[in-house]
């Protein structure tokens, strides 16, 4: 349902201000999403000032410094540091990304971070993902197949039929298209959301997987898939530059031709 | 350990959002304006049915400053509308999905929203 307050336990209260070290040169203000799953209080939004002088160049820096030299209990996710592992997704400067690839020097006044939107959050910057992966199983990401594989070799593929996955293979699952995506926010228990679709494209566009029939049965459905407005949130906000869109409108254009 | 519901992350009112969405969502609402509006046609054409009387009054209503304004944006309305369904069935064959091409298409669509309902108030008035 369509609910733009957040529920009386979720509303954001005035956090912590931490000023920055005398003697600091180029200072720049985080805002950032606090919540403490033990204290039984609200989220509040703690101000962190950092040098940016003596600090890296990626948000995933700032955090990481604040983490270590500020505050150790504040609480992310993070792995590669590179864009490839998708763990520090969060939502900075009003756009969902990952904090590894977003430089400072984008974000213009106060760096505001927050989770990833409308989730149940664990703590601070962690949000409780459950639902999503639980989408991403039931579209069956694997190879389904019905033809025994040949005992001496691989499955083969053409280059052309290799050529259609790009575009989908490449999708980290950070879930930033997933949790940007207002049709999501508004019916995410029953719209799979542009990650899963995507996945779910990913699979029907496989030539070697020989269900593409019952997957696009699944997906059938006023929710599941046709939830999806077209409002472009997720092409606009991928980290990797994919198209969630476009595979959603991929999979629409599948389903309608295969009336004829 | 304290036990309660864990909070839900803030959504829409924090979220910067892009100008291809703000036209998506101006889709939803003017689509919403043209079927509120659709009861002053109705209300318009069923007083022609009841009688001159009524015929003058309703002309007077829409024809006085409040009610031009209200046709007005109803017009806008109406071609913003039009045009951005055009869009949409661009969209509906699998055509124009790239970013930059959204960003191209939905300039277009108020720019023809805009060009059409002064066109159209140009003709009425003039």
């Amino acid at each position: 349902m369509v609910e733009f307050a957040l529920p009386a336990n979720s509303k954001v209260l005035p956090g912590k201000s931490h000023k920055a070290p005398a003697g600091a040169t180029r200072v720049k203000t985080f805002q950032i999403y606090r919540f403490d799953p033990d204290s039984g209080a609200n989220p509040r939004l703690d101000s962190f000032e950092i040098d940016l002088d003596d600090c890296g160049p990626m948000v995933l820096d700032a955090l990481l410094k604040i983490k270590n030299e500020v505050d150790a209990t504040l609480t992310l996710r993070r792995s590669c540091r590179e864009g490839i592992c998708g763990s520090c997704a969060m939502n900075i400067d009003g756009t969902n990304t990952l904090a590894c690839l977003k430089p400072i020097e984008e974000i213009k006044g106060t760096a505001r971070i927050f989770p990833l939107p409308h989730m149940p959050v664990i703590k601070d910057l962690v949000p409780d993902l459950s639902v999503p992966y639980a989408q991403l199983a039931s579209i069956k990401p694997w190879m389904q197949t019905e033809t025994p594989q040949p005992p001496d070799r691989e499955v083969l593929q053409s280059p052309e039929d290799r050529a259609k996955l790009d575009g989908l293979w490449e999708c980290i699952l950070c879930f930033c298209c997933q949790t940007s995506c207002p049709s999501y926010w508004w019916n995410g228990d029953r719209y799979l959301g542009p990650a899963v679709l995507l996945q779910a494209a990913r699979w029907i566009h496989d030539s070697r997987d020989e269900h593409t029939g019952e997957r696009l049965d699944e997906l059938e459905d006023p929710f599941r898939l046709y939830r999806c407005h077209t409002i472009m949130n997720c092409t606009s906000t991928c980290p990797k530059g994919l198209n969630p869109a476009k595979a959603i409108g991929s999979i629409k254009e599948k389903i309608a031709s295969r009336q004829f | 350990m304290a036990q309660r519901t864990r909070p839900l992350s803030p959504h829409v009112l924090n979220y910067r959002f892009p100008f291809v969405a703000l036209l998506s969502i101006s889709h939803r609402v003017t689509g919403i304006a043209l079927s509120i509006g659709t009861v002053l046609l109705v209300y318009w054409l069923a007083s022609a049915a009841y009688g001159p009387a009524a015929y003058e009054r309703a002309s007077h209503v829409l024809g006085s400053p409040i009610g031009l304004l209200v046709l007005f944006v109803f017009s806008f309305c109406l071609f913003y509308h039009l045009s951005n369904g055009i869009r949409h069935l661009f969209w509906d064959v699998g055509l124009g999905f790239e970013l930059p091409t959204a960003v191209k298409s939905g300039r277009a669509v108020v720019v023809a929203a805009v060009g059409l309902t002064v066109l159209t108030w140009a003709i009425a008035l003039f």
